[in-house]
């Protein structure tokens, strides 16, 4: 051999290295790709992007077999005649037939009723874009995947604190002491919290892990705290009944920066019962969401004074009357009486974590955030021109996701944790959490969905956003009936909150025709037909069912992916999307960017090979069909085409003609002087090109904190258009958005009010202190019949699921195991490795079983969607991942029946629709011995897509370039 | 003996076991010097291929006092490598000038001496080859003059999110990679076995606190403000409940 350091890696072919942006999954790190010989040779992480500084993940640095993938698809198709659904037959056809048929079959449906187009997107961060198309169609139904992913806690923390974790904020570990992670299923997001948690754990930070199941960031935690799952609410709650009991909390920062001493109406015969007493000769602006007529109670002059009048200092506690005689209660007040009966004790019996656990867990935030303070010496002015000398912050940092959100309870839940991190004085200040912008945004932000029929017109942009954020009853999408405008009864009375959609009920609901029959059901990037479904076996038939005229009940399906998904084998018409090597993308300010603490961030993603095949990027179908059906935001007045394609479209688009926003923020004005507002610059691409393919605004420090509040920032946002309102964004303890829809349910609300079976539904979770319940699913089923709990995490390398087909990530995991406490094996009569059945009250799967210390005895669990239909995604039907690999979907079920006045609901969150996938009980029984050693269900084999890209060799030797030597 | 041994120092403390040193090094030296790195059944069932890295996961202990260790795992380059006196054919050699220890495929015979060697189990055999291969610590990336100095280290080091994985001389006193075994208890894997491996592993470390109850309620406890006593930090019975005359 040659000797290894006399040649260069770069010598032994042509060589370049261009930039862009990882997409194996959501964190969108940029990537340096090196190219040999055309070929991708090497994928690392660019050290000049902030995002992650260099390194990547196990999955970015598999992109090379993502690239080269044997599941590619290379032309449209279209089902061939007489074939059915789902056997995967299809004929190819050109682009233009297949734009014909979309424009043929969509102008019709927007001539007629917008509703019958549903597009519904797997992967979200697209959304400023497939929103708009949505809008622009006129059609209510659009969402992303955030339903069935983790809208409660983007919903359970922006309702509280105007902000969440991931893209929307996260912990300050540079500067935090104690760091909880409760509820972290591996999962958002990823190369950034790794880069946190080493440094944090190297500077000798505390790590506390919260979790079911000890793996992945649980696994290096200084202390792991195994909980049952569905029970963080109560751990939640009677962390906070600690901590007030023993004064651990923050007055100051509650007082001036929440509704915490604010007087609520205590008068329960009152309309305005459970709202805040206001002051009526006090000016309200209309351009406000905060309105400053409420009052506190004085501690020094024991009279009620408007809150925040200077000199005056409000009580968190008491029980008083207002000069009227109304009865009133600081909002604090309220919170201590809820979770006066929350002991630790009683959280012990619910959570299994001893309740001297509890209460050290309480004492150590609670000691850490007052003893531990830090105080930055930057001076700031709050928004009621008081000037601050400095910054303080509270060390205790709080990350959490999915564990908390899937469930039904997880609303009330985040909304606990929301107000624990309140509590503690550890908004947008060092060492605790923070905002990344365009977050802190109002309570509620505010786009709302559309507000009755009358928003959706024939051949008429849809009047609201698909998608929005309820402010109160009046902004719900229902009709004058209360009945859902949305196929996925979003914004209805059912999930009144429900801002990111409920994509888990599109195809049940458009198959059942309830609330009405669809026509189109247009899927992107979304394996609906697999593990993006819950109850998946009875989903796919639904997708193939037909009605008495043989017709099928959901008529079009069309799907747009680069893969041969499980779900593409069920389209119509399919749309070959490129790899994220291939395709121009944005990751834009008027979606989720990549925002630092310090500022903000967005990103575009730049072709780097050209499309394989006849792949499009589904940006450029969306811009294409936009054009064709004439829709406004895409065409001249006269109806000519306004964008030459999706590039043009990013640079020259602007949200109102003049506005000066658009899709990316920086650059911007004729020749990139400007930043978030400014004209088009036709240099815009290139600029970021130059620039690592992000743009990065700094925020002066003086407005890198207590951005809620920090007059200088709210300033600097409503200027740069990322907020409407200069009104400080008070933190919401006490939720007098909640109390309005209660308001309704009692039949108090002035406005919209809930059909009467669901007014005690409404009444019961639309509580504005936070509440434990046990999620909806266990009082259905049978608990000791079903005694287990089951949820599923994703692994770390396969992070975002779709990469079974990659060679490389496959053999880290093939196929998944059911992972069980030793304990249950012993009561189920199996030993370890051994097949078993998992059965919930809606069905059950055949797997093999692991025992495992690393779980807490009451909690199964395994890896999500490593098992595939066997035939899918370019492997071969006896593959490890459809024999053996396993779907827990089969035992999950979608709806709940006999729920409200004897109907079914989403097997959901009833504030927000969140799926409830971690609700569902199961047990654990022997296969008998008999049983064929093949996971159950099985599906027919299905062969290769026309066009798809395969693979024939059982050997894969890959050199990029040509050949060594 | 060389006096300059490049190591891996890795650091069990914080690596997650998130895999992305497994596939950065695959897709490093797949393309590299020491490539390809093949894989068998790439679609098909039972999927083998070539890693020179590999994470293995154990948990110690029985719940709740669970332990879930995540473990990478490559060539150790020893300082006495058992792997290198059983070749027969001097494919297998440890590089004076950096005590990196190689296989030159060319005179490899595929024999597996130095797989049955290796106590450690970090040799990995290309069946397609017919050749030995085996972590280099990317000597086709670390002296490459062309690459940025701070970019010139192995590819899993560099990928590594959580800085875990730290590459450097251990003889070096003054290396970052020998301080952080001598300030963090590094140690080596089964050193009975005298191979005196070079890469080192970073133990676990536990960051606790102590709260003394009398810290619990402090003078300026916002209760008082609101006119309530704080509660008192413990529920211990008194004398005066439990005596008795």
């Amino acid at each position: 051999m040659r000797d290894p350091v006399s040649t260069r890696d770069s010598e032994l072919g042509r060589s370049e290295v261009k930039t862009t942006t990882c997409y194996m999954c959501a964190c969108r790190c940029g990537i340096r790709v090196h190219i040999r010989d055309g070929e991708v040779r090497y994928i690392e992480g660019n050290p000049d992007h902030p995002l992650n500084q260099g390194v990547i993940c196990a999955k970015g640095a598999s992109g090379i077999m993502k690239q080269y993938s044997p599941a590619r698809l290379t032309r449209p198709l279209k089902r061939k005649d007489g074939a059915d659904r789902g056997l995967n037959a299809f004929e190819p056809i050109s682009w233009d037939e297949a734009f014909g048929m979309l424009e043929e079959r969509l102008a019709h449906i927007r001539a007629t009723d917008p509703r019958k187009l549903a597009l519904f997107t797997g992967r979200d961060q697209m959304q400023a874009l497939t929103g708009m198309f949505a809008k622009q169609f006129g059609t209510p139904n659009y969402a992303a995947h955030g339903g069935f992913c983790s809208v409660n806690m983007a919903a359970g923390l922006i309702y509280t604190y105007g902000g969440s974790f991931w893209e929307f904020g996260g912990p300050d570990l540079d500067r935090a002491k104690l760091f909880v992670m409760i509820g972290t299923a591996e999962d958002h997001h990823s190369n950034p919290m790794k880069i946190a948690l080493g440094k944090f754990k190297k500077a000798g930070g505390r790590f506390i892990a919260v979790n079911p199941v000890r793996t992945g960031y649980a696994a290096i935690a200084d202390e792991w705290v195994p909980i049952r799952p569905g029970t963080d609410g109560a751990l939640l709650l009677a962390l906070i009944h600690e901590i007030i009991e023993m004064g651990l909390f923050d007055r100051e920062f509650l007082i001036q920066y929440s509704n915490a001493a604010e007087l609520v109406n205590m008068d329960e015969k009152a309309d305005d019962f459970g709202l805040f007493v206001r002051d009526p000769d006090v000016d309200v602006r209309p351009d406000t969401f905060d309105t400053p007529d409420r009052y506190w109670w004085d501690r020094h002059t024991d009279k009620p004074v408007l809150s925040r009048t200077p000199g005056t200092d409000g009580r968190l506690m008491g029980d008083y009357a207002m000069p009227d005689g109304t009865p009133v209660k600081p909002s604090f007040q309220l919170l201590k009486d809820r979770v006066k009966d929350y002991t630790p004790e009683w959280a012990e019996t619910i959570t299994g974590i001893p309740a001297a656990t509890i209460r050290r867990l309480a004492h150590e935030m609670g000691v850490t955030a007052r003893d531990q303070k830090i105080e930055l010496p930057i001076a700031w002015t709050d928004a009621w021109g008081n000037e601050h000398e400095k910054v303080t912050g509270n060390p205790v940092a709080f990350h959490a996701m999915r564990g908390l959100a899937a469930h039904s309870n997880g609303f009330q839940t985040i909304r606990a944790l929301g107000i624990l991190m309140s509590i503690l004085g550890t908004i947008d200040r060092p060492g605790g959490f923070r905002h990344r912008a365009p977050f802190p945004r109002p309570i509620p932000p505010c786009p709302k969905p559309p507000k009755g029929n009358h928003a959706i017109q024939p051949n008429h942009p849809l009047e609201g956003t698909p998608l929005g954020w309820p402010a109160d009853p009046d902004d719900l999408a229902v009709d004058e009936h209360g009945e859902p405008l949305r196929i996925d009864k979003g914004f209805s009375w059912e999930y009144p909150l429900s801002v990111h959609g409920l994509m888990h009920n599109v195809i049940t609901n458009a198959w059942r025709g309830d609330p009405y029959k669809i026509d189109t059901l247009f899927l992107f990037m979304a394996n609906m037909a697999w593990n993006s479904s819950m109850n998946t076996t009875k989903v796919r038939d639904m997708l193939t069912d037909k009605d008495e005229d043989g017709n099928y009940k959901i008529p079009f399906i069309v799907v747009a992916d680069s893969f041969q998904s499980e779900t593409v084998a069920f389209a119509d018409l399919v749309l070959p999307d490129t790899s994220y090597l291939e395709r121009h993308d944005v990751m834009s300010i008027l979606d989720r960017p990549i925002s630092e603490f310090d500022g903000p961030v967005d990103s575009v993603r730049v072709p780097i090979m050209p499309p394989l095949g006849e792949s499009k990027p589904f940006q450029e179908v969306l811009v294409e069909m936009g054009t064709r059906l004439g829709l406004p935001a895409f065409v001249h007045k006269d109806g000519s085409r306004k964008y030459r394609d999706y590039p043009d479209f990013i640079v020259n688009f602007e949200t109102e003609p003049g506005s000066g926003i658009g899709f990316l923020a920086g650059w911007r004005g004729k020749s990139g002087e400007k930043f978030m507002v400014g004209e088009p610059n036709p240099s815009q691409w290139e600029m970021y090109a130059r620039n690592d393919n992000h743009f990065h605004y700094e925020l002066p420090r003086s407005y890198q904190y207590m951005r809620n509040w920090n007059k200088g920032y709210l300033t600097w946002a409503q200027r740069h258009r990322l907020v409407r309102y200069l009104d400080p964004i008070n933190i919401h303890i006490y939720s007098e958005v909640l109390q309005k829809f209660r308001l309704a349910a009692e039949g108090k609300w002035k406005g919209k009010q809930p059909p009467d079976h669901l007014r005690e539904r409404v009444k019961q979770f639309f509580d504005p202190l936070p509440f434990f319940y046990v999620p909806l699913e266990w009082k259905q089923a049978d608990t000791m019949r079903f005694p287990l709990s089951a949820i599923t995490q994703r692994p770390m390398a396969m992070y975002h699921s779709w990469d079974s087909q990659n060679a490389w990530l496959r053999q880290i995991h093939t196929h998944n195991y059911l992972f069980v406490h030793p304990s249950v094996g012993a009561s189920g009569n199996f030993d370890d490795g051994d097949w078993v059945w998992v059965e919930s009250p809606w069905g059950k799967v055949r797997c093999m079983a692991r025992f495992s210390e690393a779980v807490e005895p009451g909690t199964v669990w395994t890896w999500n969607a490593i098992g595939k239909a066997s035939g899918a995604w370019g492997l071969s039907p006896d593959a490890n991942e459809s024999k053996k690999g396993f779907l827990l979907n089969h035992v999950i079920s979608e709806e709940l029946p006999n729920m409200v006045g004897g109907r079914h609901v989403s097997n959901s969150d009833p504030v927000t629709g969140q799926a409830a996938w971690y609700d569902v009980r199961v047990r654990v029984t022997r296969a008998a011995d008999d049983e064929p050693k093949v996971t159950w269900p099985q599906f027919k084999p299905l062969d290769a897509a026309p066009g798809q890209t395969g693979f024939g060799s059982r050997l894969r030797a890959f050199f990029a370039g040509r050949p060594k030597g | 003996m060389s006096t300059k041994q490049l190591a891996l120092v890795i650091d069990l403390n914080i690596c997650v076991g998130c895999h992305a040193c497994v596939t950065s090094c695959k897709e490093w030296n797949t393309s590299g010097w020491a490539g390809p790195l093949p894989d068998q059944n790439p679609y098909d069932a039972d999927p083998a291929g070539v890693f020179f890295n590999r994470v293995q996961t154990y948990e110690l202990g029985t719940f709740p006092n669970t332990e879930t260790v995540h473990f990478p795992k490559s060539c150790l380059h020893c300082e006495d490598p058992p792997c290198v006196p059983v070749c027969p054919t001097g494919a297998s050699y440890k590089r004076d000038e950096d005590g990196i220890v190689l296989v030159d495929y060319d005179k490899c015979i595929g024999c597996k001496y130095c797989s049955w060697s290796c106590p450690y189990g970090a040799r990995e055999f290309d069946e397609v080859q017919g050749v030995m291969k085996k972590c280099t610590l990317c000597v086709d990336r670390i002296y490459d003059t062309s690459l940025p100095e701070d970019r010139r280290k192995p590819a899993c080091v560099l990928a590594c999110p959580s800085g875990a994985r730290i590459f450097g001389d251990v003889k070096d006193p003054d290396s970052e990679a020998s301080q952080a075994i001598v300030e963090n208890s590094g140690f080596q894997l089964m050193p009975e076995w005298g191979t005196n491996p070079a890469n080192h592993y970073l133990p676990r470390r536990k960051t606790k606190v102590t709260l003394h109850q009398d810290e619990l309620v402090r003078a300026d406890n916002p209760l008082k403000i609101e006119g309530e006593q704080p509660k008192v930090p413990f529920t211990a019975p008194s004398i005066d409940e439990m005596s008795s005359w």
